[in-house]
């Protein structure tokens, strides 16, 4: 695994400014959790990672080095919705095989894409599935699997809970750390859930506006915030401080 | 078993008899007739029909009705492979945003768009005459000046499938965009473009027959139906079938090609339910209504919800009892599939057939949902706010007269009257600037404002219930809190019940006294929302809020979570529904479902260690 690092990150749609000046390290084996509200620029910021969104200025860094934006990316991306993430056409097994980096012979293909399942806690019997008999939970485990299967050097993970029910959202974030623990893995966890992002990750970054107004450890950061908008936030928590009728 | 759905279909059957016989002509025809249709009798020259040339001879006696059936094949292959141009160079034209780049791509489309706007007849004959005349050069000309109708379908469908993510994933794992092309969008724009290609081969085949009846098409000495009838043409008076037969031919090819895309397009695209006019329900005695108690704005007894399925109809509510006091505030919490949203809808009274909505009674602020009209009687007692508010608004329409609508309507309230009173509830729901906003359009609020205009509709009237179906899953927290704070600020000054609808356990206990958890179609537990997360005594409710972290969850330990997958709706298991999930089930939960006693509906509570 190795360092993400984001410097003064810009990203415009016409005069529209999403990103600005966005700077941000991932460093190797941490998990970053990247919270704010909708429209703030969190999936952009992982977009342009990947490609998806031209930058307008800045550089995205792996290691020192440009990210190629073509061909197998070193970083891998999970997306939100299971349900549009894998192609319904393709059975489990195609899906993780089309990710793997070198084209293996049948029989270290199927030992490969039993070692992804085992690793997100699925049956090698699924491989032969089509998506459309797969659970939203399982669903998103093949999706974190066919990430894992670039073997890439950061997964990009794009409110990968939050289109789960509950009971299922347990099981992925329990998934998440134990491939944290036992792979290594660097991750930037984007999420609007301030208690899903203290649960998975060592620091946070808070956006807002397209700009990154807090940084640092999670305790820090949730505990004792320093910044008025990461305070905002936290206090609209359900359940953090009782209901007041607006005045 | 798709395929079989399309020969089940009477249009669809007809179809695919007729297509059979068309191709059975096509590829046999020639063999079979191919000498007779040839053997030149000029003691018969122009005859008309008779015992031995059914439909009569042309001026070389040949047998008129063998050249029908011997023109199949020529007609039907020409057809086909203009069929087969228009599709391929569709797919080349449409895919060039994704091949080629945004930039070149969208002068591709341009162009498209362009060519699509001209008659296709025009495109025809210009093709015709550039390609020359005979019968290679119709068929490009047919099947070049088809392309740009192929090319807007496929790029729209095209435009749809790259949006989707799994697009994204195979670009970012390096695939290649030809494969994309290939193994992600082609595959999945298919069905689509092949029933658009069959219905469109019907209309190919007149425009050759038009060709070569205009003679720009085939030349002899070989002929297809269009050529049939130009040389018929002559005789039309003398006798009339020579022309006809063969254009009878091109009408029910024709119809072969038409009819049977029709069937797939059926099939393939909106499926209706089988088994919808299916009674569902085995017959029940009849219940005594129960009067209302007074002091109840609603009153729930024994919902069920069936929803017809093609498995089997789907029990999504099975037999919900509850009531809400004046007043009070009442969460109903689970996971999707639970049916709360659909007892939230049931009793809003907004299900419509084929999904069946049953119960012994249903009564709202006094009016009982199961008789006819009621829900015209119940005017603007009850409101509603639903989880998408960008969906709850026409958006064709500024918001003011929208709110306005309700008063009108429900209240007889005159234009102006109504408006003002719109003007003063969007204030009253704090929206800033209530004159103005009243003169936009819905797409100009954001998510947090239109969901408070539609709370501010719910006030237009004098609300004694409000239900909210899942009001701030689609908000951010900062907006949630706002409009969570409003509900809570309406209930108190207009003195409302409200059933809120919710996934999120710590929602509902901000806001409500009391919860009702759904599980499987059924209430497991109900108990005051401040002892949710404490007393809680049905397995599933104490793993529910064990599964979601808060900021307080303890880091060193793995998250809770419920085993196995949540009850299959068509086939709940006759005992306890959570039973294959929970660590205390024996075979008396299997077997006998738990009711609702005090509270909770588990045979296994009293072992649960409080």
């Amino acid at each position: 695994m190795s360092t993400l690092s984001f410097h003064d990150v810009r990203v415009r749609y016409g005069s529209h400014t999403v990103l600005d000046d966005v700077s941000l390290e991932v460093a190797d084996g941490q998990t970053v959790g990247l919270v704010g509200e909708s429209g703030c620029g969190k999936s952009t910021l992982a977009r342009a990672a990947v490609g998806l969104a031209p930058l307008t200025g800045g550089q995205i860094l792996l290691d020192g080095r440009p990210v190629p934006n073509r061909g197998r990316r070193p970083v891998q991306m999970v997306f939100q919705d299971p349900y549009s993430s894998l192609d319904p056409r393709m059975t489990v097994g195609e899906s993780l095989a089309e990710a793997m980096p070198e084209r293996l012979g049948r029989t270290a293909r199927q030992a490969e894409i039993t070692r992804l399942l085992a690793l997100v806690h699925l049956d090698a019997a699924r491989a032969a599935d089509l998506p459309v008999r797969l659970s939203g939970g399982q669903r998103q485990r093949v999706a974190l699997a066919r990430a894992l299967a670039a073997r890439p050097q950061v997964i990009l993970a794009d409110e990968i809970t939050s289109a789960l029910d509950v009971s299922v959202q347990g099981a992925v974030l329990n998934l998440i750390r134990d491939m944290r623990r036992d792979l290594g893995l660097s991750m930037l966890f984007i999420s609007h859930n301030l208690a899903v992002v203290r649960y998975v990750a060592d620091h946070v970054a808070v956006l807002h506006n397209g700009q990154i107004v807090e940084f640092g450890p999670t305790a820090q950061v949730l505990g004792a915030p320093r910044h008025d908008y990461t305070r905002h936030l936290l206090a609209a928590i359900p359940g953090a401080v009782p209901l007041k009728e607006q005045t | 078993m798709r395929a079989a759905r399309v020969l089940l279909r009477p249009v669809g059957f007809a179809g695919f008899g007729l297509l059979t016989l068309v191709l059975l002509a096509a590829a046999f025809g020639p063999v079979l007739w191919g000498g007779r249709a040839a053997a030149v009798d000029t003691g018969n020259l122009l005859a008309g029909p008779s015992a031995e040339h059914w439909i009569g001879t042309d001026n070389l006696g040949r047998d008129l009705f063998a050249r029908v059936l011997v023109a199949a094949r020529l007609s039907i292959v020409l057809a086909v492979a203009a069929t087969a141009i228009s599709l391929v160079l569709g797919i080349l034209l449409g895919a060039a945003p994704m091949l080629l780049g945004r930039r070149l791509g969208r002068l591709v489309t341009s162009a498209v768009n362009v060519l699509v706007a001209f008659p296709g007849l025009l495109l025809v004959l210009f093709f015709a005459v550039v390609f020359g005349v005979g019968a290679r050069g119709a068929a490009l000309a047919v099947g070049v000046a088809g392309a740009p109708a192929f090319a807007r379908l496929c790029h729209t469908l095209m435009a749809a499938v790259s949006e989707r993510d799994y697009i994204a994933v195979a670009r970012i794992a390096g695939v290649s965009r030809i494969r994309v092309l290939l193994r992600h969008v082609l595959p999945n724009v298919a069905e689509p473009l092949i029933v658009n290609a069959t219905m469109a081969a019907g209309g190919v085949l007149l425009t050759f027959a038009g060709l070569s009846f205009l003679g720009l098409g085939v030349q002899s000495p070989s002929y297809d139906w269009g050529k049939l009838m130009q040389d018929g043409l002559n005789g039309i008076y003398v006798h009339p079938l020579a022309a006809l037969a063969p254009g009878i031919a091109v009408v029910l090819a024709g119809l072969a090609f038409n009819l049977t895309g029709e069937a797939f397009a059926a099939v393939f695209g909106l499926g209706d339910l089988p088994g919808g006019a299916r009674s569902l329900e085995e017959p029940r005695e009849p219940v005594a209504a129960t009067p209302a108690v007074p002091g109840t704005v609603l009153s729930v007894e024994g919902l069920r919800v069936t929803i017809p399925g093609p498995a089997g109809p789907i029990r999504a509510v099975r037999g919900v009892t509850f009531a809400l006091s004046d007043g009070e505030a009442v969460g109903v919490v689970g996971e999707s599939g639970s049916g709360k949203s659909l007892t939230a809808l049931a009793v809003a009274g907004l299900i419509e057939p084929p999904v069946r909505v049953e119960a012994d009674h249903l009564l709202v602020a006094g009016e009982d949902l199961m008789a006819a009209g009621a829900h015209r009687r119940l005017g603007t007692s009850l409101a509603i706010v639903f989880q998408d508010p960008m969906t709850s608004f026409n958006p064709a329409h500024r918001v003011g007269p929208q709110l306005a609508e309700v008063s009108r309507f429900h209240q007889r309230m005159g234009r102006k009257a109504a408006l003002a009173r719109a003007v003063d509830r969007l204030r009253a729901v704090r929206i800033r600037e209530p004159e103005r906003r009243a003169r936009q359009y819905p797409f100009e609020f954001s998510g947090g404002m239109r969901q408070r205009a539609m709370i501010g509709m719910g006030l237009m009237g004098d609300p004694r219930l409000i239900i909210a179906d899942e009001p701030t899953t689609a908000l951010d927290v900062t907006v949630q809190r706002q409009v969570l704070e409003l509900l809570a600020e309406v209930r108190r000054d207009t003195g409302a019940a409200l059933l809120l609808i919710s996934h999120d356990v710590s929602v509902v206990t901000d806001v409500c006294d009391r919860v009702l958890v759904m599980y499987a179609g059924r209430v497991v537990e109900e108990l005051p929302a401040k002892d949710l997360r404490t007393l809680a005594r049905h397995p599933y409710t104490r793993a529910l809020v064990a599964a979601v972290p808060d900021m307080d969850t303890d880091l060193s330990r793995p998250l809770a979570v419920i085993p196995g997958l949540p009850a299959d709706p068509v086939h709940v298991p006759a005992g306890c529904a959570f039973a294959p999930r929970c660590p205390l089930a024996d075979d008396h939960c299997r077997a006998v479902a738990p009711a609702l006693v005090a509270g909770v509906a588990c045979h296994k509570s009293t072992e649960v260690p409080v």
